[in-house]
């Protein structure tokens, strides 16, 4: 479970997380929506302590990592972590393969002669499988996308936290991609974490969803709840993207989910 | 006016020692984890390659040229002196094992590699892959820091040494071709008069040069602004801060090595 308590972020005078406070239960989906440039990448960067935020707390499984300086420590909690970046964050000088066994050497202590297995059950996983020996510089914005979600499940964390996972992507890769982040929590029994401004993708596979405004949550609640809340922001934000065919969609993934 | 002078000149001395006090803690990290954890061995074999394979033609090139060079200038200017080329060989040995050689192999390197370790940083920087690496459970001092550190401090004496070879032979070839100095005269004149102590004062100052170079590399690579743009900014401002400062070192470390009794 990560709880986040009263988080403040300043950036150039600018307070991007306000006094920010939100729970997110283990095993869900939880995805934070709002406006580009509201704070979701800094509270992502916050929870792996890529940034330090001026006040707060953020307990992951009851431990504060906010306090924590010490990038030994740090390095501990991030073992619980899996993080697909914007762009994907793909190390360019080395190729799929061994993009996704990275993690393995610091994060594990699984044997070197389980990588090649580790890496290709991934890559199956993600629909990658003749990838394994290309540089990223020669994939495409999807197939970086699916190469950085396996390495991120390399090691099998607790929780992926997903930054934009379909921004840049065409609407059959952007399904492709929530298809698989939906498998994924429920094959795995990862806990979730996105932030997007893609409202489709978070009615359609979130357990729960959160609205970022103003370096505060306005409203947060499952897809239900927040499809009756009368809140003018969130209203004015999600306006008419809640159609009909991301009932449909969501009801697809249901009757998948129920064959796991 | 007197205000506008005295605040913009306080604004950069606020930021020339905010820049120090970033570089003193890149290098304070850069020695604890030194110390904390196994070095990336096959990361330093790979950088050291890649700025050898890099720099050798290069430096080649240049050494053996200067060697030449000062060998025809020495020759003409020896000849019109005292009639006839006197001392080629320890004048070329000399300024090049104590001077041209370290610096030149310096310059070489910090325009060709120490540019392209910016930008592979900056651009690592730019697309959150530095922020990866922490993701992955390293960290950049680590896997980027270290193995940068350890290559340059390993490659450029190196390199240096290939440089005095180099341009000691191409100084030879023209007082030999273009003299006509024998060339048992020509090596007679290196080694009656140079001593180990020469060839450290150049040695030495190899150290010196790279611990900077890759300093300045890697620290305008991992504080590049966003952006290609910021990339491009970045490199500049790494390859001609490592050139000037090189030559700014050169004096200071020179004084102080003849200082010690190491001529």
């Amino acid at each position: 479970m990560i709880e986040i308590k009263n988080l403040t972020k300043i950036y150039s005078g600018r307070k991007v997380l306000d006094d920010a406070c939100i729970s997110i239960n283990s095993g869900e989906i939880f995805s934070v929506i709002g406006p580009s440039g509201c704070g979701k990448s800094t509270l992502l960067k916050c929870i792996v302590r890529l940034i330090k935020p001026e006040s707060g707390r953020i307990l992951v499984d009851g431990k504060n990592v906010v306090d924590i300086d010490d990038e030994f420590e740090l390095a501990k909690i991030r073992k619980d972590f899996g993080y697909l970046f914007q762009g994907g964050a793909l190390f360019d000088s080395l190729t799929v393969m061994e993009n996704i066994t990275f993690g393995l050497k610091y994060l594990t202590d699984i044997p070197k002669s389980e990588y090649p297995r580790i890496a290709r059950e991934k890559l199956a996983l993600v629909g990658l499988e003749k990838a394994e020996n290309i540089k990223p510089a020669e994939l495409s914005g999807g197939m970086k996308k699916r190469a950085a979600l396996a390495r991120a499940i390399a090691a099998e964390p607790k929780y992926i936290l997903y930054d934009e996972p379909t921004t840049g992507l065409d609407p059959i890769t952007s399904d492709m991609i929530l298809g698989l982040i939906s498998d994924m929590a429920a094959k795995l029994k990862i806990t979730s974490i996105i932030v997007t401004h893609d409202i489709k993708l978070a009615f359609t596979i979130s357990n729960r969803i959160a609205m970022l405004d103003k370096g505060n949550f306005e409203i947060s609640g499952t897809p239900e709840e927040l499809r009756r809340s009368s809140s003018p922001v969130f209203k004015k934000f999600t306006d008419d993207a809640l159609s009909s065919d991301v009932q449909g969609r969501r009801h697809d993934l249901e009757v998948k989910h129920k064959q796991y | 006016m007197r205000h506008y002078i005295s605040e913009g000149v306080g604004r950069r001395m606020m930021s020339l020692a905010q820049k120090m006090g970033a570089v003193s803690l890149m290098i304070k990290s850069l020695i604890v984890w030194s110390f904390r954890a196994k070095p990336e061995t096959r990361e330093i074999v790979k950088q050291s390659v890649r700025i050898g394979v890099d720099s050798l033609s290069v430096t080649i090139l240049t050494s053996f040229f200067t060697g030449m060079v000062l060998a025809l200038q020495m020759g003409y200017t020896s000849k019109y002196l005292f009639n006839e080329p006197l001392y080629i060989g320890t004048m070329v040995a000399f300024s090049l094992v104590k001077e041209l050689a370290p610096v030149l192999t310096s310059i070489v390197v910090a325009g060709r590699v120490g540019a392209s370790v910016t930008a592979e940083i900056g651009t690592m920087k730019v697309t959150e892959q530095i922020d990866a690496l922490y993701t992955l459970g390293t960290n950049p001092t680590r896997y980027l820091l270290i193995p940068r550190y350890a290559a340059f401090l390993i490659t450029i004496p190196l390199l240096t040494v290939f440089a005095d070879f180099m341009g000691i032979f191409g100084g030879f070839l023209v007082s030999n071709i273009k003299f006509s100095v024998p060339s048992s005269v020509y090596w007679n004149d290196i080694f009656t008069f140079m001593e180990i102590k020469n060839f450290m004062h150049g040695f030495v100052k190899t150290f010196a040069f790279a611990f900077m170079i890759v300093t300045v590399s890697c620290y305008k690579g991992l504080t590049c602004e966003e952006g290609a743009e910021g990339v491009g900014k970045a490199t500049t401002e790494s390859v001609v801060t490592s050139m000037v400062l090189v030559m700014v070192l050169d004096y200071f470390i020179s004084a102080a090595l003849v200082a010690v009794g190491l001529i």
